[in-house]
Protein backbone atom coordinates (compact mmCIF):
# COMPACT_ATOMS: atom_id res chain seq x y z
CA UNK A 1 0.00 0.00 0.00
CA UNK A 2 0.95 3.31 -1.11
CA UNK A 3 1.97 5.62 2.31
CA UNK A 4 -0.25 8.51 2.88
CA UNK A 5 3.13 10.75 2.78
CA UNK A 6 3.43 9.73 -1.37
CA UNK A 7 0.48 11.09 -1.61
CA UNK A 8 0.70 14.55 0.13
CA UNK A 9 4.29 14.80 -1.08
CA UNK A 10 2.67 14.48 -5.33
CA UNK A 11 -0.55 17.33 -4.53
CA UNK A 12 2.23 19.33 -2.95
CA UNK A 13 4.37 19.13 -6.12
CA UNK A 14 1.37 19.90 -8.35
CA UNK A 15 -0.05 22.69 -6.31
CA UNK A 16 3.96 24.34 -6.16
CA UNK A 17 3.76 23.99 -10.04
CA UNK A 18 0.30 25.52 -10.79
CA UNK A 19 1.34 28.05 -8.12
CA UNK A 20 4.75 28.53 -10.13
CA UNK A 21 2.68 28.35 -13.41
CA UNK A 22 0.43 31.30 -12.12
CA UNK A 23 2.92 33.75 -11.12
CA UNK A 24 5.20 32.89 -14.51
CA UNK A 25 2.87 32.38 -17.24
CA UNK A 26 1.59 35.34 -19.26
CA UNK A 27 -1.68 34.17 -20.91
CA UNK A 28 -4.32 34.19 -18.82
CA UNK A 29 -6.06 30.79 -20.06
CA UNK A 30 -2.77 29.07 -19.10
CA UNK A 31 -2.84 30.98 -16.15
CA UNK A 32 -6.36 30.08 -15.12
CA UNK A 33 -5.26 26.23 -15.80
CA UNK A 34 -2.49 26.36 -13.51
CA UNK A 35 -5.55 27.22 -11.13
CA UNK A 36 -7.26 24.39 -11.69
CA UNK A 37 -4.08 22.52 -11.49
CA UNK A 38 -4.00 23.89 -7.80
CA UNK A 39 -7.47 22.95 -6.91
CA UNK A 40 -6.74 19.34 -8.47
CA UNK A 41 -3.81 19.10 -6.43
CA UNK A 42 -5.78 20.04 -3.01
CA UNK A 43 -8.54 17.43 -4.05
CA UNK A 44 -6.08 14.91 -4.01
CA UNK A 45 -4.91 15.97 -0.81
CA UNK A 46 -8.48 15.53 0.36
CA UNK A 47 -9.06 12.52 -1.13
CA UNK A 48 -6.10 10.74 0.11
CA UNK A 49 -6.39 12.18 3.56
CA UNK A 50 -10.33 10.96 3.95
CA UNK A 51 -9.15 7.37 2.67
CA UNK A 52 -6.12 7.06 5.63
CA UNK A 53 -8.41 9.11 7.99
CA UNK A 54 -11.51 6.78 6.96
CA UNK A 55 -13.71 9.46 6.90
CA UNK A 56 -16.01 10.52 4.01
CA UNK A 57 -16.00 14.46 4.76
CA UNK A 58 -12.72 14.88 2.40
CA UNK A 59 -14.17 13.00 -0.20
CA UNK A 60 -17.96 15.39 -0.36
CA UNK A 61 -15.65 18.56 -0.29
CA UNK A 62 -13.95 17.13 -3.15
CA UNK A 63 -17.08 16.79 -5.18
CA UNK A 64 -18.08 20.47 -3.81
CA UNK A 65 -14.39 21.80 -5.39
CA UNK A 66 -15.28 20.21 -8.65
CA UNK A 67 -18.63 22.08 -8.45
CA UNK A 68 -17.39 25.43 -7.71
CA UNK A 69 -14.46 24.82 -10.08
CA UNK A 70 -16.97 24.09 -13.14
CA UNK A 71 -18.52 27.32 -12.23
CA UNK A 72 -16.00 29.37 -12.02
CA UNK A 73 -14.75 28.37 -15.29
CA UNK A 74 -18.14 29.27 -16.86
CA UNK A 75 -17.59 32.90 -15.51
CA UNK A 76 -13.92 33.11 -16.29
CA UNK A 77 -14.35 32.37 -19.46
CA UNK A 78 -16.87 34.60 -20.22
CA UNK A 79 -15.37 37.17 -18.85
CA UNK A 80 -11.78 36.62 -21.19
CA UNK A 81 -14.40 36.43 -24.00
CA UNK A 82 -15.48 39.95 -23.17
CA UNK A 83 -11.92 41.69 -22.68
CA UNK A 84 -10.76 39.74 -25.95
CA UNK A 85 -13.84 41.70 -28.21
CA UNK A 86 -12.33 44.91 -26.80
CA UNK A 87 -8.65 44.11 -26.17
CA UNK A 88 -7.83 41.27 -28.99
CA UNK A 89 -5.68 40.06 -26.60
CA UNK A 90 -5.83 37.77 -23.47
CA UNK A 91 -1.77 38.69 -22.87
CA UNK A 92 -2.18 39.64 -19.01
CA UNK A 93 0.88 41.94 -20.16
CA UNK A 94 -1.97 44.01 -21.75
CA UNK A 95 -4.02 44.03 -18.74
CA UNK A 96 -2.16 47.65 -17.92
CA UNK A 97 -4.84 50.48 -18.02
CA UNK A 98 -4.74 50.65 -14.17
CA UNK A 99 -2.02 51.51 -12.20
CA UNK A 100 -0.89 53.14 -9.11
CA UNK B 1 -15.53 3.75 6.50
CA UNK B 2 -18.84 5.64 8.07
CA UNK B 3 -21.94 5.63 6.43
CA UNK B 4 -23.64 8.73 5.68
CA UNK B 5 -26.19 8.96 7.87
CA UNK B 6 -29.22 11.60 6.36
CA UNK B 7 -28.40 15.30 8.32
CA UNK B 8 -31.34 16.53 10.58
CA UNK B 9 -32.76 19.30 7.94
CA UNK B 10 -34.18 22.54 10.06
CA UNK B 11 -34.58 24.68 7.28
CA UNK B 12 -35.23 27.56 9.52
CA UNK B 13 -31.87 28.26 9.96
CA UNK B 14 -31.57 29.07 6.42
CA UNK B 15 -34.76 31.00 5.82
CA UNK B 16 -33.46 34.52 5.15
CA UNK B 17 -30.98 32.64 2.68
CA UNK B 18 -33.69 30.69 0.80
CA UNK B 19 -36.10 33.96 0.52
CA UNK B 20 -33.36 35.69 -1.03
CA UNK B 21 -32.31 33.23 -3.16
CA UNK B 22 -35.60 32.66 -4.93
CA UNK B 23 -36.38 36.43 -5.10
CA UNK B 24 -33.48 36.80 -6.64
CA UNK B 25 -34.30 33.64 -9.17
CA UNK B 26 -37.68 35.36 -10.06
CA UNK B 27 -36.62 38.77 -10.95
CA UNK B 28 -34.33 36.71 -13.51
CA UNK B 29 -37.28 35.56 -14.73
CA UNK B 30 -38.78 38.63 -14.71
CA UNK B 31 -35.82 40.61 -16.35
CA UNK B 32 -36.63 38.63 -19.64
CA UNK B 33 -39.75 40.41 -19.57
CA UNK B 34 -38.86 43.66 -18.62
CA UNK B 35 -37.91 46.81 -20.84
CA UNK B 36 -34.61 47.83 -21.04
CA UNK B 37 -35.62 51.59 -20.03
CA UNK B 38 -37.58 50.02 -17.21
CA UNK B 39 -35.14 47.67 -15.34
CA UNK B 40 -34.58 49.85 -12.50
CA UNK B 41 -38.03 48.76 -11.02
CA UNK B 42 -36.35 45.21 -10.77
CA UNK B 43 -34.07 47.04 -8.50
CA UNK B 44 -37.47 48.26 -6.26
CA UNK B 45 -38.14 44.68 -6.68
CA UNK B 46 -35.01 43.67 -5.16
CA UNK B 47 -35.02 46.13 -2.23
CA UNK B 48 -38.30 44.63 -1.68
CA UNK B 49 -36.73 41.01 -1.18
CA UNK B 50 -34.43 42.52 1.42
CA UNK B 51 -36.10 43.90 3.45
CA UNK B 52 -38.49 40.86 3.84
CA UNK B 53 -35.10 38.97 4.46
CA UNK B 54 -34.60 41.31 7.24
CA UNK B 55 -37.47 41.43 8.73
CA UNK B 56 -37.64 37.74 9.07
CA UNK B 57 -33.31 37.64 10.50
CA UNK B 58 -34.44 40.26 13.26
CA UNK B 59 -36.90 38.30 15.35
CA UNK B 60 -34.48 35.79 15.05
CA UNK B 61 -31.96 38.06 17.07
CA UNK B 62 -31.02 36.20 20.85
CA UNK B 63 -31.77 32.66 20.06
CA UNK B 64 -28.86 30.76 18.54
CA UNK B 65 -30.16 27.55 16.10
CA UNK B 66 -27.69 24.80 13.95
CA UNK B 67 -29.28 23.25 10.97
CA UNK B 68 -27.91 20.42 8.52
CA UNK B 69 -26.32 18.34 11.18
CA UNK B 70 -24.07 21.38 12.14
CA UNK B 71 -22.84 22.90 9.04
CA UNK B 72 -24.81 26.00 9.64
CA UNK B 73 -25.28 27.96 12.52
CA UNK B 74 -27.87 31.30 13.26
CA UNK B 75 -26.54 32.97 15.99
CA UNK B 76 -26.03 36.41 17.08
CA UNK B 77 -22.91 36.45 15.28
CA UNK B 78 -24.36 35.41 11.91
CA UNK B 79 -27.33 38.30 12.31
CA UNK B 80 -25.31 40.84 12.90
CA UNK B 81 -23.35 40.51 9.92
CA UNK B 82 -26.14 39.97 7.63
CA UNK B 83 -27.86 42.89 8.86
CA UNK B 84 -24.70 44.81 7.52
CA UNK B 85 -24.98 42.84 4.15
CA UNK B 86 -28.24 42.95 3.92
CA UNK B 87 -28.07 47.25 4.16
CA UNK B 88 -24.80 47.59 2.18
CA UNK B 89 -26.81 45.45 -0.66
CA UNK B 90 -30.19 47.70 -0.67
CA UNK B 91 -27.89 50.81 -0.31
CA UNK B 92 -25.99 49.45 -3.65
CA UNK B 93 -28.76 48.94 -5.43
CA UNK B 94 -30.52 52.33 -4.51
CA UNK B 95 -27.39 53.96 -6.36
CA UNK B 96 -26.84 51.04 -8.99
CA UNK B 97 -30.04 52.26 -11.48
CA UNK B 98 -29.18 55.65 -12.75
CA UNK B 99 -25.24 54.93 -12.95
CA UNK B 100 -26.37 52.16 -15.41
CA UNK B 101 -28.50 54.26 -17.59
CA UNK B 102 -25.69 56.47 -17.56
CA UNK B 103 -23.20 54.45 -18.34
CA UNK B 104 -25.44 52.71 -20.70
CA UNK B 105 -25.30 48.92 -19.98
CA UNK B 106 -28.54 48.99 -18.19
CA UNK B 107 -29.18 45.26 -18.01
CA UNK B 108 -31.50 43.83 -15.05
CA UNK B 109 -28.84 40.82 -14.46
CA UNK B 110 -27.10 43.41 -12.12
CA UNK B 111 -29.89 43.19 -9.23
CA UNK B 112 -30.33 39.38 -9.14
CA UNK B 113 -26.37 38.78 -8.83
CA UNK B 114 -26.17 41.50 -6.09
CA UNK B 115 -29.05 39.33 -4.46
CA UNK B 116 -26.91 36.11 -5.23
CA UNK B 117 -23.43 37.98 -3.78
CA UNK B 118 -25.48 38.49 -0.44
CA UNK B 119 -26.55 35.14 -0.46
CA UNK B 120 -23.15 33.71 -0.46
CA UNK B 121 -22.05 36.55 2.54
CA UNK B 122 -25.11 35.14 4.47
CA UNK B 123 -23.84 31.42 4.16
CA UNK B 124 -19.94 32.90 5.16
CA UNK B 125 -21.13 34.37 8.26
CA UNK B 126 -23.06 31.73 9.39
CA UNK B 127 -20.94 28.87 7.89
CA UNK B 128 -19.74 26.44 10.79
CA UNK B 129 -18.31 23.84 8.45
CA UNK B 130 -15.32 24.32 6.33
CA UNK B 131 -17.55 23.10 3.49
CA UNK B 132 -19.97 25.98 3.98
CA UNK B 133 -18.05 28.63 4.26
CA UNK B 134 -15.82 27.47 1.44
CA UNK B 135 -19.25 27.27 -0.46
CA UNK B 136 -20.72 30.93 0.34
CA UNK B 137 -17.49 32.30 -0.63
CA UNK B 138 -17.75 30.86 -3.96
CA UNK B 139 -20.84 32.14 -4.61
CA UNK B 140 -19.82 35.51 -3.48
CA UNK B 141 -16.72 35.64 -5.60
CA UNK B 142 -18.38 34.37 -8.85
CA UNK B 143 -20.72 36.67 -8.62
CA UNK B 144 -18.29 39.32 -7.99
CA UNK B 145 -15.75 38.38 -10.54
CA UNK B 146 -19.55 39.49 -13.30
CA UNK B 147 -19.99 42.19 -11.22
CA UNK B 148 -16.52 43.89 -11.88
CA UNK B 149 -16.98 43.22 -15.11
CA UNK B 150 -20.55 44.19 -15.86
CA UNK B 151 -19.82 47.26 -18.52
CA UNK B 152 -18.87 45.00 -20.81
CA UNK B 153 -18.31 47.46 -23.22
CA UNK B 154 -15.99 49.71 -20.90
CA UNK B 155 -12.40 48.14 -21.26
CA UNK B 156 -11.67 49.39 -17.61
CA UNK B 157 -14.55 47.10 -16.33
CA UNK B 158 -13.69 44.28 -18.45
CA UNK B 159 -9.98 44.35 -16.96
CA UNK B 160 -10.75 44.85 -13.69
CA UNK B 161 -13.51 41.45 -13.81
CA UNK B 162 -10.61 39.35 -15.70
CA UNK B 163 -7.91 40.79 -13.02
CA UNK B 164 -10.67 40.14 -10.16
CA UNK B 165 -11.11 36.22 -11.42
CA UNK B 166 -7.68 35.43 -11.94
CA UNK B 167 -6.53 36.70 -8.43
CA UNK B 168 -9.58 35.53 -6.58
CA UNK B 169 -9.40 31.63 -8.27
CA UNK B 170 -5.36 31.91 -7.93
CA UNK B 171 -6.26 32.94 -3.63
CA UNK B 172 -9.20 30.25 -3.43
CA UNK B 173 -6.70 27.82 -4.26
CA UNK B 174 -4.46 28.37 -0.99
CA UNK B 175 -7.38 28.41 1.53
CA UNK B 176 -8.63 25.27 -0.10
CA UNK B 177 -5.08 24.22 0.74
CA UNK B 178 -5.21 25.17 3.91
CA UNK B 179 -8.77 23.69 4.40
CA UNK B 180 -7.65 20.38 3.34
CA UNK B 181 -4.29 20.57 5.66
CA UNK B 182 -6.67 21.44 8.43
CA UNK B 183 -8.86 18.36 7.70
CA UNK B 184 -5.91 16.08 7.39
CA UNK B 185 -4.72 17.06 11.01
CA UNK B 186 -7.62 17.35 12.73
CA UNK B 187 -10.03 14.45 10.73
CA UNK B 188 -13.13 16.52 10.63
CA UNK B 189 -14.30 20.34 8.67
CA UNK B 190 -16.51 21.35 11.38
CA UNK B 191 -15.33 24.34 13.17
CA UNK B 192 -16.74 22.97 16.26
CA UNK B 193 -15.01 19.55 16.37
CA UNK B 194 -11.93 21.01 14.96
CA UNK B 195 -11.43 23.26 18.05
CA UNK B 196 -12.61 20.35 20.49
CA UNK B 197 -10.19 18.02 18.83
CA UNK B 198 -7.29 20.50 19.25
CA UNK B 199 -8.52 20.72 23.11
CA UNK B 200 -8.64 17.29 23.33
CA UNK B 201 -5.53 15.52 21.97
CA UNK B 202 -3.81 19.07 22.86
CA UNK B 203 -2.02 19.78 19.38
CA UNK B 204 0.23 22.06 19.48
CA UNK B 205 1.88 24.56 17.68
CA UNK B 206 4.58 21.73 16.75
CA UNK B 207 2.00 20.38 14.36
CA UNK B 208 3.12 21.50 11.30
CA UNK B 209 0.04 20.64 9.27
CA UNK B 210 -2.06 22.10 11.10
CA UNK B 211 -0.28 25.09 11.73
CA UNK B 212 0.58 25.16 7.86
CA UNK B 213 -3.09 24.95 7.40
CA UNK B 214 -3.54 27.73 9.20
CA UNK B 215 -1.46 29.77 7.58
CA UNK B 216 -2.89 28.90 4.21
CA UNK B 217 -6.47 29.49 5.26
CA UNK B 218 -5.36 32.93 6.52
CA UNK B 219 -3.70 33.92 3.53
CA UNK B 220 -7.07 33.11 1.73
CA UNK B 221 -9.20 34.79 3.92
CA UNK B 222 -6.32 37.92 3.85
CA UNK B 223 -7.19 37.74 0.35
CA UNK B 224 -10.38 38.60 0.07
CA UNK B 225 -10.18 41.16 2.67
CA UNK B 226 -7.59 42.74 1.31
CA UNK B 227 -4.94 42.82 3.51
CA UNK B 228 -1.68 43.49 2.19
CA UNK B 229 0.77 41.98 1.09
CA UNK B 230 -2.19 40.30 -0.76
CA UNK B 231 -3.79 43.73 -1.79
CA UNK B 232 -2.94 43.77 -5.34
CA UNK B 233 -5.63 43.44 -6.88
CA UNK B 234 -7.64 45.84 -5.06
CA UNK B 235 -6.97 49.27 -6.32
CA UNK B 236 -7.23 47.91 -10.08
CA UNK B 237 -10.55 46.47 -9.54
CA UNK B 238 -12.12 48.74 -7.17
CA UNK B 239 -11.01 51.27 -9.86
CA UNK B 240 -12.27 49.73 -13.06
CA UNK B 241 -15.48 48.03 -12.24
CA UNK B 242 -18.58 49.87 -12.42
CA UNK B 243 -18.57 52.29 -8.98
CA UNK B 244 -22.04 50.93 -7.36
CA UNK B 245 -20.65 47.91 -7.70
CA UNK B 246 -16.88 49.14 -6.23
CA UNK B 247 -19.25 50.28 -3.09
CA UNK B 248 -20.60 47.09 -2.54
CA UNK B 249 -17.56 45.29 -3.38
CA UNK B 250 -15.98 47.19 -1.00
CA UNK B 251 -18.12 46.98 1.92
CA UNK B 252 -20.21 43.04 1.84
CA UNK B 253 -17.42 40.74 0.97
CA UNK B 254 -15.21 42.72 3.11
CA UNK B 255 -16.97 42.42 6.27
CA UNK B 256 -18.08 38.19 5.08
CA UNK B 257 -14.06 37.73 4.88
CA UNK B 258 -13.21 39.08 8.35
CA UNK B 259 -16.94 37.26 9.46
CA UNK B 260 -15.44 33.82 8.33
CA UNK B 261 -11.87 34.60 9.21
CA UNK B 262 -13.38 35.33 12.83
CA UNK B 263 -15.30 32.08 13.04
CA UNK B 264 -12.63 29.89 12.14
CA UNK B 265 -9.58 31.58 13.84
CA UNK B 266 -11.71 32.38 17.05
CA UNK B 267 -13.95 29.50 17.52
CA UNK B 268 -11.77 26.48 15.49
CA UNK B 269 -8.52 27.35 16.33
CA UNK B 270 -8.23 29.14 19.60
CA UNK B 271 -5.46 27.01 20.74
CA UNK B 272 -3.16 28.29 17.99
CA UNK B 273 -3.93 32.13 19.49
CA UNK B 274 -0.13 32.85 20.05
CA UNK B 275 0.80 32.13 16.17
CA UNK B 276 -1.78 33.88 14.51
CA UNK B 277 -1.72 36.58 16.54
CA UNK B 278 1.53 37.13 15.74
CA UNK B 279 0.53 36.95 12.36
CA UNK B 280 -1.92 38.91 12.28
CA UNK B 281 0.02 41.31 13.63
CA UNK B 282 2.31 41.51 11.08
CA UNK B 283 -1.14 41.77 8.43
CA UNK B 284 -2.35 44.17 9.94
CA UNK B 285 1.02 46.83 10.40
CA UNK B 286 1.49 46.42 6.33
CA UNK B 287 -1.80 46.35 5.65
CA UNK B 288 -2.43 50.32 7.37
CA UNK B 289 0.42 51.29 6.47
CA UNK B 290 1.02 50.77 2.97
CA UNK B 291 -2.72 51.35 2.37
CA UNK B 292 -2.51 54.95 3.79
CA UNK B 293 0.99 55.79 2.43
CA UNK B 294 -0.24 54.67 -1.04
CA UNK B 295 -3.51 56.62 -0.87
CA UNK B 296 -1.82 60.11 0.03
CA UNK B 297 -0.55 59.76 -3.35
CA UNK B 298 -3.78 58.50 -5.46
CA UNK B 299 -5.30 61.31 -8.23
CA UNK B 300 -8.16 59.20 -9.02
CA UNK B 301 -10.88 59.27 -6.39
CA UNK B 302 -12.48 55.57 -6.31
CA UNK B 303 -8.16 54.45 -6.46
CA UNK B 304 -7.92 56.54 -3.24
CA UNK B 305 -10.67 55.11 -1.93
CA UNK B 306 -9.16 51.69 -2.69
CA UNK B 307 -6.18 52.08 -0.55
CA UNK B 308 -8.48 53.73 1.78
CA UNK B 309 -10.07 50.24 2.02
CA UNK B 310 -7.04 48.55 2.14
CA UNK B 311 -6.32 50.52 5.54
CA UNK B 312 -9.46 50.18 7.35
CA UNK B 313 -9.15 46.45 6.49
CA UNK B 314 -5.77 46.70 8.60
CA UNK B 315 -7.29 48.87 11.38
CA UNK B 316 -10.24 45.68 11.74
CA UNK B 317 -6.95 43.61 11.53
CA UNK B 318 -5.86 45.81 14.88
CA UNK B 319 -9.35 44.17 17.04
CA UNK B 320 -8.37 40.82 15.35
CA UNK B 321 -5.48 40.68 16.36
CA UNK B 322 -6.10 41.56 19.99
CA UNK B 323 -8.87 38.55 19.88
CA UNK B 324 -10.59 39.93 22.98
CA UNK B 325 -14.09 40.72 23.34
CA UNK B 326 -13.60 44.17 23.06
CA UNK B 327 -11.40 43.80 19.71
CA UNK B 328 -14.28 41.38 18.23
CA UNK B 329 -16.84 43.97 19.92
CA UNK B 330 -15.25 47.18 17.66
CA UNK B 331 -14.85 45.06 14.25
CA UNK B 332 -18.32 44.65 14.65
CA UNK B 333 -19.46 48.35 15.33
CA UNK B 334 -16.97 49.42 12.43
CA UNK B 335 -17.89 47.14 9.92
CA UNK B 336 -21.68 48.22 10.19
CA UNK B 337 -20.50 52.08 10.60
CA UNK B 338 -18.00 51.30 7.63
CA UNK B 339 -20.79 50.45 5.29
CA UNK B 340 -22.43 53.63 5.87
CA UNK B 341 -19.76 55.84 5.07
CA UNK B 342 -18.24 53.95 2.34
CA UNK B 343 -21.11 53.40 0.20
CA UNK B 344 -22.31 57.11 1.01
CA UNK B 345 -19.21 58.39 -0.27
CA UNK B 346 -18.99 56.01 -3.47
CA UNK B 347 -23.08 57.60 -4.14
CA UNK B 348 -21.22 60.81 -3.75
CA UNK B 349 -18.56 59.75 -6.38
CA UNK B 350 -21.72 58.62 -8.62
CA UNK B 351 -23.51 61.94 -8.68
CA UNK B 352 -20.27 63.96 -9.74
CA UNK B 353 -18.90 61.56 -12.41
CA UNK B 354 -20.05 61.88 -15.87
CA UNK B 355 -20.18 59.17 -18.40
CA UNK B 356 -17.02 57.11 -19.29
CA UNK B 357 -16.09 57.10 -15.45
CA UNK B 358 -14.75 60.53 -16.33
CA UNK B 359 -14.58 63.17 -13.87
CA UNK B 360 -13.41 61.41 -11.28
CA UNK B 361 -10.06 62.61 -10.11
CA UNK B 362 -9.84 64.36 -6.67
CA UNK B 363 -9.22 68.19 -8.68
CA UNK B 364 -12.70 67.86 -10.32
CA UNK B 365 -14.44 68.88 -6.89
CA UNK B 366 -12.89 72.25 -6.80
CA UNK B 367 -15.86 74.03 -6.06
CA UNK B 368 -18.09 71.13 -5.03
CA UNK B 369 -18.82 72.40 -1.87
CA UNK B 370 -20.29 75.83 -3.16
CA UNK B 371 -22.07 74.50 -5.97
CA UNK B 372 -24.04 71.64 -4.39
CA UNK B 373 -24.17 72.84 -0.15
CA UNK B 374 -26.33 69.92 1.04
CA UNK B 375 -24.32 67.11 -0.82
CA UNK B 376 -21.15 69.25 -0.22
CA UNK B 377 -21.77 68.35 3.88
CA UNK B 378 -22.94 65.26 3.57
CA UNK B 379 -19.43 64.14 1.33
CA UNK B 380 -17.48 65.86 4.48
CA UNK B 381 -19.38 63.92 6.91
CA UNK B 382 -18.37 60.63 5.32
CA UNK B 383 -15.38 61.93 4.82
CA UNK B 384 -14.82 62.74 8.35
CA UNK B 385 -16.03 59.48 9.52
CA UNK B 386 -13.55 57.50 7.45
CA UNK B 387 -10.54 59.62 8.97
CA UNK B 388 -11.49 58.83 12.18
CA UNK B 389 -12.71 62.14 13.61
CA UNK B 390 -15.66 62.69 16.54
CA UNK B 391 -18.45 63.04 16.60
CA UNK B 392 -18.86 60.36 13.76
CA UNK B 393 -19.58 56.68 13.58
CA UNK B 394 -15.71 55.74 12.44
CA UNK B 395 -14.03 57.75 15.62
CA UNK B 396 -16.15 55.11 17.77
CA UNK B 397 -15.13 51.87 15.96
CA UNK B 398 -11.34 53.19 15.97
CA UNK B 399 -11.64 53.31 19.60
CA UNK B 400 -12.79 50.36 20.38
CA UNK B 401 -10.52 48.54 18.04
CA UNK B 402 -7.59 50.20 19.62
CA UNK B 403 -8.62 49.67 22.58
CA UNK B 404 -9.06 46.56 22.25
CA UNK B 405 -5.49 45.95 21.51
CA UNK B 406 -4.39 47.84 24.06
CA UNK B 407 -6.40 45.79 26.55
CA UNK B 408 -4.75 42.43 25.12
CA UNK B 409 -1.17 44.20 25.28
CA UNK B 410 -0.16 45.20 22.13
CA UNK B 411 0.42 48.86 23.20
CA UNK B 412 2.25 49.37 19.81
CA UNK B 413 -0.10 48.09 17.63
CA UNK B 414 -1.92 50.59 18.79
CA UNK B 415 -0.02 53.44 18.48
CA UNK B 416 0.92 52.61 14.85
CA UNK B 417 -2.66 52.09 14.34
CA UNK B 418 -3.11 55.75 15.74
CA UNK B 419 -0.45 57.28 13.87
CA UNK B 420 -1.58 55.69 10.48
CA UNK B 421 -4.94 57.02 11.62
CA UNK B 422 -3.38 60.60 11.65
CA UNK B 423 -1.74 59.97 8.48
CA UNK B 424 -4.77 59.22 6.90
CA UNK B 425 -6.83 62.66 7.88
CA UNK B 426 -3.95 64.12 5.06
CA UNK B 427 -5.97 62.67 2.11
CA UNK B 428 -9.40 62.74 3.35
CA UNK B 429 -8.81 66.57 4.19
CA UNK B 430 -7.54 67.02 0.57
CA UNK B 431 -10.75 66.52 -1.09
CA UNK B 432 -12.08 68.90 1.65
CA UNK B 433 -9.95 71.27 0.65
CA UNK B 434 -10.52 70.97 -3.08
CA UNK B 435 -14.45 71.14 -2.47
CA UNK B 436 -14.22 74.51 -0.59
CA UNK B 437 -11.22 76.83 -1.25
CA UNK B 438 -10.42 76.05 -4.54
CA UNK B 439 -11.90 77.82 -7.32
CA UNK B 440 -14.88 75.94 -9.09
CA UNK B 441 -13.77 75.12 -13.04
CA UNK B 442 -17.25 73.65 -13.20
CA UNK B 443 -20.77 74.31 -12.76
CA UNK B 444 -21.33 70.77 -11.60
CA UNK B 445 -25.00 71.29 -13.18
CA UNK B 446 -24.88 67.25 -14.48
CA UNK B 447 -25.61 66.68 -11.08
CA UNK B 448 -29.20 65.64 -10.24
CA UNK B 449 -30.25 64.04 -7.17
CA UNK B 450 -33.12 61.43 -7.66
CA UNK B 451 -35.35 60.03 -4.75
CA UNK B 452 -33.18 56.66 -4.65
CA UNK B 453 -30.34 58.53 -3.87
CA UNK B 454 -31.54 60.98 -1.62
CA UNK B 455 -32.55 57.91 0.43
CA UNK B 456 -29.22 55.97 0.01
CA UNK B 457 -27.57 59.36 1.26
CA UNK B 458 -29.98 59.89 4.00
CA UNK B 459 -30.01 56.41 5.48
CA UNK B 460 -25.85 56.85 4.78
CA UNK B 461 -25.93 60.19 6.95
CA UNK B 462 -28.08 58.89 9.60
CA UNK B 463 -26.47 55.75 9.76
CA UNK B 464 -22.84 57.71 10.39
CA UNK B 465 -23.86 60.12 12.62
CA UNK B 466 -26.27 58.12 15.11
CA UNK B 467 -24.04 55.35 16.11
CA UNK B 468 -21.31 58.22 16.77
CA UNK B 469 -23.37 60.18 18.54
CA UNK B 470 -24.98 57.40 20.42
CA UNK B 471 -22.52 54.94 20.41
CA UNK B 472 -24.14 52.62 23.37
CA UNK B 473 -27.11 51.02 21.79
CA UNK B 474 -25.06 50.02 18.90
CA UNK B 475 -22.21 48.58 20.73
CA UNK B 476 -24.14 46.70 23.11
CA UNK B 477 -25.27 44.83 20.42
CA UNK B 478 -22.08 44.43 19.45
CA UNK B 479 -21.20 42.92 22.34
CA UNK B 480 -24.30 40.72 22.20
CA UNK B 481 -22.84 38.91 18.96
CA UNK B 482 -19.41 38.83 19.76
CA UNK B 483 -18.04 34.79 19.26
CA UNK B 484 -17.30 34.58 22.83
Amino acid sequence: MVSLNFYLVLSAILFAIGTIGVLTRRNAIVIFMCVELMLNAVNLTFIAFSKYLGNLDGQIFVFFVMTVAAAEAAVGLALMIAYFKNRESIDVEDMNLMKW
Amino acid sequence: MDTIAIPAINLAVIAPEVVLSVVAMALLLINVFVKSEQKGYLGYLSIAGILGTLLMLIPAWGSSVEGFSGTIIQDNFAIFFKVIFLISAAMSILITDKYLEREGCNQGEIYPLILFATVGMMLMASGTDLMTIFLGLEVLSVSLYVLAGFNRNNIKSNEAGLKYFLLGAFSTGFLLYGMALTYGATGTTKIAKIASYIAMNGVSSSNLMLVAGMILMSTGFAFKVAAAPFHMWTPDVYEGAPTPMTAFMSVGPKAAGFAAFARVLLVALPALKPEWSSLLWVLAVLTMTVGNITALYQQNIKRMLAYSSIAHAGYILVGFTAGNAVGTAGILFYMLSYAFMNIGAFAIIILVGKKGEENSNVSDYAGFGYRHPVLGIAFCIFLFSLAGIPPAAGFIGKFYLFSGAIQAGYIWLAVIGVLNSAASVYYYLRVMVFMYFKEPTEDFEWVKLTPAFVLCLLIAVIGVLVPGVLPGLFLELAQKAVLM
